[in-house]
């Protein structure tokens, strides 16, 4: 096992490299100077003479050359100063530290709920397959794997207002302060990610399910007169996990930008609200380093899940 | 195995007319329509929805009852009619009208996307799979790094460096298309390469770029067209969600995904159709390149579904 995470974390040395490369890269050498693309976009509103701009150029660093700009860059964040916002310098690691939470509440609320409905409906359905309860569920997981999540969050919020007059409160509630008023927030951006990802849950448990009900194991296990309830917790259960597991770690992906759109939907102060925002606004620092976190979160996730699989699937550390 | 470079002596009283016998293309094409539909109806079902939606998108100037850029400062806002059967928008525009405009963004975005994404990905996969070493290496951890983004978020970067727009949407959806399909088709590859008769065209000293396009590619056009299927859907929802957030198709242009975005910020009594009826448009579109997705992979090989999965 830790020979397999050895190599597993030596994997991620070199993308973690690209990644800021990837990053650093596009946000410099594309458009010429991130500056540039503050000046051209916001044209007759905050306009700077030459000197100004080169001025302010000097004191972001952004005269230097690539590499020793590139380097800078990573000194600061390993040191863990995010610098701060263009616009009202604000700095950015506090507002990552307020935010975070909050996103990260609602992925994690996201992911049980999906767990919570699609694993007993997809197993239900692999169960009773052919009856109408299964024709039903499988009707309902296509439409929700098409479903946009952050039109399901339009739709929620719509029916709020239409029904209750009320809506989500949109100022950042942490749960240890007030849990009522934060969980009143991020509950029904939880649902409108969690549906969806609960589809794609659900049509994997039951076709997991479903391979497995076949298994000698399951024959043996009935004929030697186990209650059915223990086949089904003991037996089947347990071993269509893994590819419920693996899903859900796939979906972590598709998650995280869907929890952008949803969080706009929602007007949440979430990370990707942060992030949409610093986009419009050109905030090219808060964008850079942004984009970083969601790529090093990223990663971490997927080595996470790796690991997983190694630690449930003995197979897989001796390879 | 190796055979002899010698012409190979004609068996006699047999003569092979392989083209006579194989029907022109229309008909195979035809053929395959007719398989597909048996094989499966809710698939057919898709394929409909698509035509449907082509036909929008050809015909939309004679489809639509009003002009989709045209503001009616009268009507802002205005819940369906008969004479707006959809209602209006913020700025009194027809919404029907911009529904069918809507089509034509939809299609362009996801299938040129996809095309030039799968594409590279088709051309790359090979090329990694089948040369290997250090090519194969180096590819790989470039593939890593493209996969280390959740995919809207490395579009959301493209769009922030290269402005939004139609074509950047399409540059920056494909390039989120392309680490997938280099996996897929490089995993195809890798248990293609171990073919005998990978060995024997490499025995009477074809060239890598000959094996490569003839040997090779062919083996992995299914398995790719059924990853480029699954993945309309992805970037039907990809168009949708950059232009929800503002940064994709720009307005006044009409895209389903842009209709969506602050609708509900600034009502103070929410337009329920503004909400309602683009999603529906998106939604359907979605899945019907699901269902079409699905049943084309298990009509061109049902053994595909685990190497792809």
């Amino acid at each position: 096992m830790s020979k397999y995470l050895f190599n597993r974390l030596l994997i991620a040395i070199p993308t973690i490299f690209g990644v800021t490369v990837l990053i650093f890269l596009a946000m410099r050498v594309i458009p010429g100077d991130p500056l540039q693309l503050i000046v051209s976009e916001s044209d007759g509103i905050y306009v700077l003479s030459e000197e100004e701009l080169q001025a302010l150029r000097a004191s972001l660093g952004l005269d230097r050359p690539y590499h020793l700009q590139y380097l800078d860059w990573i000194a600061q964040v390993i040191s863990g100063d995010m610098g701060s916002s263009f616009w009202n310098k604000e700095p950015i690691s506090g507002m990552i530290l307020r935010r975070g939470p909050i996103s990260a509440q609602i992925a994690i609320m996201a992911v049980l709920l999906s767990w919570l409905i699609g694993v007993p409906i997809g197993m239900l359905s692999a169960m009773w397959r052919n009856t109408m309860m299964d024709h039903l569920s499988r009707v309902g997981i296509t439409v929700f794997i098409a479903v946009p999540s952050y039109w399901l969050g339009l739709l929620i919020i719509l029916f709020t207002v239409l029904v209750f007059s009320w809506r989500p409160p949109i100022t950042i509630i942490q749960l240890w302060e007030d849990p009522l008023g934060n969980l009143s927030m991020t509950v029904l951006p939880a649902m409108a990610l969690g549906l969806g990802l609960s589809a794609g849950t659900a049509r994997m448990a039951r076709s997991a399910a479903l391979e497995v009900l076949f298994e000698d194991y399951i024959r043996t296990a009935r004929s030697k007169g186990l209650r059915e309830t223990l086949v089904v917790w003991r037996h089947v259960f347990k071993n269509a996990m893994l590819p419920v597991v693996t899903t859900t770690g796939l979906a972590l992906g598709g998650l995280l930008g869907g929890a952008v759109s949803v969080e706009t939907a929602f007007a949440v102060p979430g990370l990707g609200k942060l992030l949409v925002q610093g986009m419009t606004e050109r905030d090219w620092m808060m964008i850079q380093n942004l984009v970083l976190l969601y790529g090093l979160i990223y990663v971490m996730i997927n080595l996470l899940v790796d690991l997983s699989y190694a630690f449930l699937d003995p197979r897989i550390r001796y390879e | 195995m190796a055979t002899t470079s010698a012409p190979l002596a004609e068996p006699e009283g047999i003569t092979l007319d392989i083209e006579g016998q194989r029907p022109p293309f229309i008909r195979r094409f035809s053929d395959s329509v007719v398989r597909f539909a048996r094989s499966s109806p809710i698939g057919m079902v898709a394929v409909g929805v698509w035509v449907l939606m082509f036909i929008m998108a050809v015909f939309a100037p004679i489809l639509s009852p009003f002009d989709p850029l045209e503001a009616d400062y009268g009507a802002i806002r205005a819940a369906p009619t008969t004479e707006h059967i959809l209602g209006t928008d913020q700025l009194g525009r027809d919404l029907l009208s911009r529904i069918i405009y809507g089509a034509r963004i939809t299609l362009i975005v996801s299938i040129t996307a996809v095309f030039i994404g799968d594409l590279i990905g088709f051309v790359w996969g090979i090329a990694s799979g089948y040369l290997g070493k250090r090519f194969d290496l180096i590819s790989q951890r470039v593939v890593d790094v493209l996969m280390s983004f959740p995919g809207l978020i490395l579009a959301l970067l493209l769009l922030v460096v290269l402005g939004a727009g139609l074509v950047t949407v399409i540059v920056a959806i494909s390039v989120t298309r392309i680490p997938s399909a280099t996996r897929v088709t490089r995993s195809v590859v890798l248990s293609i390469k171990e073919m005998s008769y990978v060995e024997a065209a490499k025995m009477i000293g074809a060239s890598n770029i000959r094996i490569m396009v003839r040997h090779v590619a062919p083996q992995v056009v299914a398995p790719i067209l059924v990853v480029a299927t699954l993945h309309l859907g992805g970037a039907i929802f990809a168009e949708s969600a950059l232009s929800f957030l503002g940064m994709g198709i720009p307005p006044p242009a009409p895209s389903w995904g842009n209709m969506l975005g602050g609708v509900l910020a600034a009502a103070f009594r929410p337009p329920w159709w503004l909400v309602i009826f683009p999603g529906v448009a998106i939604t359907v579109a979605i899945m019907a390149a699901n269902l079409f997705g699905d049943a084309f992979r298990d009509f061109l090989d049902p053994k595909l579904r685990q190497r792809i999965d």
